[in-house]
């Protein structure tokens, strides 16, 4: 095989010895215990046996505190994917209009996203602060009492969305203008002859137009949402109590108890939900790749 | 009509500026009251400092250690940056040279890995088999391998642009395969290895996970992890922890900046036809 000759296998090792040892292993290896009573206080793992091996996914799915957390990652997934879309082509839409300093804004807008979440977190815990926050001050002016933005069980979860739709929807943006900017521009010159109004042209050209870009971002979105960890643990760490608790960060607090066979079952049940996910992922994107 | 259009461009135009001053506020709070007293700063609010306190940063710097652990956070960006870029490149290049059947279930492997999520538990196990828990090195290679599969993908469809024939006439003129690749394909494939030298930089930067669950010992902190601790122990001082946010974040924006059309060349590859 002369192919093999000129594109030898050995440039492959590098990554495959990353990849397979760090990434594949430990996800497949984490099934095997996911079937056994490994814990930090003993240096013995056993098997659970046949006829129990599945009373940690058993677990995992009737104890409430554990359905919790899937509950709570799959609310968290389907809201900040679909306000993220909507948002994020709202504002992709509005730049590209003609606004004057349209890089500035875009850049503005996008800041958000290269920012570490831990330290979006810490800024948000400030703003949010009932008594001294900048949210709660500002809506005082107008005569508003503000809320316990991060301590009240049945807001926390939502402002933890909120903070995360902020730092997320700038990314989101960027992918809807490039897709909008591919969009040729003859479409709309041959609409506004036939005297389409904007909305009209925005629901005739450019929302199909973008089909393929929106299922980009949906899977991307959806990918996040999953597998969300910092966003929570900066801000509320999961409490108060279990309210805003995800799966991921479930997982590290199983591991900060030591209950590592509990904790490595819920990240093999997301290991086999996304593997799903991911195969819709590539197969959207390769068919953006043949189109091309 | 003419009218019309006018106040319509005018619309736009202060719709953005209203968006993006909204966005941009909560930096600007934080960059507002790190230049001021800790009374100040107590009630965290846009007014601005009486007096700029300097001071703070050199406080931060300080107490907060933050030199060390600059140098621990340059240390995993850079090495991962390099190793990440090299292999990832290395393997996208066969893998969309040579398309056997073999390579393509390889890649599909590999490419799967963007979408799945790691076992953090189980890992801890087999890097503590390696014996690299707890160890720089071990953090370094953990970076390159969770962004392996995002930069094989970005780098594989970008050499799937070059033409073969190029390949083709250095073989001919007796181009050995490491070569072919480090002085023909690197030089023509420079923009996307740009792209994901800065994405793998800010992104190893940014994180924070990995060494929460496998750096155990403080002084191997990266900056992130350490803004995290300060906060834990001045939550009284927001002046000081805005600082030190301010000096955290401060590498990332400056990256941003200067390489922000690579970023969003990266960030939209794949999302957007063409």
């Amino acid at each position: 095989m002369t192919k093999n000759r000129h594109y030898p296998t050995y440039f492959l090792f590098g990554t495959l010895l990353l990849y397979v040892v760090l990434y594949l292993l430990p996800g497949i290896l984490g099934i095997g215990y996911s079937f056994t009573d490994w814990t930090a206080y003993s240096d013995q793992v056993h098997f659970l046996g046949y006829d129990h091996m599945f009373d940690n996914y058993v677990k995992a799915f009737s104890d409430a505190k554990y359905f919790g957390y899937l509950g709570n990652t799959l609310l968290f997934t389907f809201v900040t994917t679909i306000v993220k879309n909507g948002v994020g082509l709202a504002l992709a839409v509005l730049l590209t209009k003609q606004v004057k300093l349209l890089n500035f804004h875009r850049a503005v807008l996008y800041i958000p996203a290269v920012l570490s979440a831990l330290i979006v977190g810490m800024i948000f815990k400030s703003i949010l602060n009932p008594a001294q926050g900048l949210l709660n001050s500002t809506l005082k002016i107008f005569g508003i009492k503000g809320l316990k933005w991060l301590t009240d069980p049945k807001i926390a979860f939502w402002s933890v969305m909120g903070v995360d739709i902020w730092k997320g929807m700038g990314y989101i943006m960027t992918i809807f203008i490039a897709g909008i900017l591919s969009i040729s521009p003859t479409y709309y010159e041959a609409a506004q002859i036939d005297g389409a109004s904007g909305w009209q042209q925005f629901r005739a050209i450019t929302l199909p137009m973008l089909a393929p870009t929106m299922t980009v971002t949906t899977v991307l979105n959806v990918i996040y949402g999953l597998r969300v960890f910092d966003m929570v643990y900066a801000l509320t760490n999961g409490g108060p109590g279990f309210a805003t608790e995800v799966l991921y960060t479930g997982i590290y607090k199983e591991f900060g108890f030591g209950r590592y066979a509990m904790g490595t079952t819920l990240s093999s049940i997301m290991f086999v939900f996304m593997a799903l996910i991911g195969f819709f992922l590539i197969r959207a994107m390769n068919r953006n790749e043949v189109e091309e | 009509m003419a009218t019309k259009k006018r106040l319509q461009r005018i619309g736009v135009n202060v719709l953005a500026w209203t968006l993006s001053l909204l966005l941009i506020m909560p930096l600007v709070l934080i960059l507002i009251n790190s230049f001021k007293t800790s009374q100040e700063a107590a009630q965290m609010s846009l007014r601005l400092p009486s007096v700029l306190q300097l001071e703070n940063f050199k406080t931060v710097i300080e107490r907060g250690k933050l030199g060390v652990t600059f140098l621990n956070s340059l240390t995993y960006s850079v090495f991962s940056v390099l190793l990440c870029t090299l292999t990832s490149a290395m393997a996208a290049f066969v893998l969309s040279r040579n398309r056997s059947k073999a390579n393509k279930i390889v890649y599909f492997l590999i490419v799967l890995g963007m979408a799945m999520p790691i076992n953090f538990i189980a890992l801890m196990k087999v890097m503590q088999t390696l014996d690299i828990i707890n160890k720089r090195i071990g953090i370094i290679l953990l970076y390159a391998a969770i962004q392996t599969p995002f930069n094989v993908f970005l780098i594989y469809s970008f050499v799937g642009k070059i033409p073969k024939d190029i390949d083709e006439a250095a073989i001919i003129d007796g181009c050995s395969p490491l070569q072919l690749f480090f002085s023909i394909i690197v030089p023509l494939i420079k923009p996307v290895l740009v792209t994901v030298m800065v994405l793998t930089f800010l992104n190893t930067w940014n994180e924070y996970i990995l060494p929460l669950y496998f750096l155990g010992s403080s002084d191997k902190w990266p900056m992130t992890l350490a803004v995290y601790n300060f906060f834990g122990m001045y939550y009284r001082d927001w002046n000081l922890v805005c600082a030190d946010i301010v000096l955290t974040s401060l590498p990332v924006i400056i990256v941003y900046l200067l390489g922000q059309k690579y970023i969003v060349s990266g960030m939209t590859a794949g999302a957007v036809k063409g």
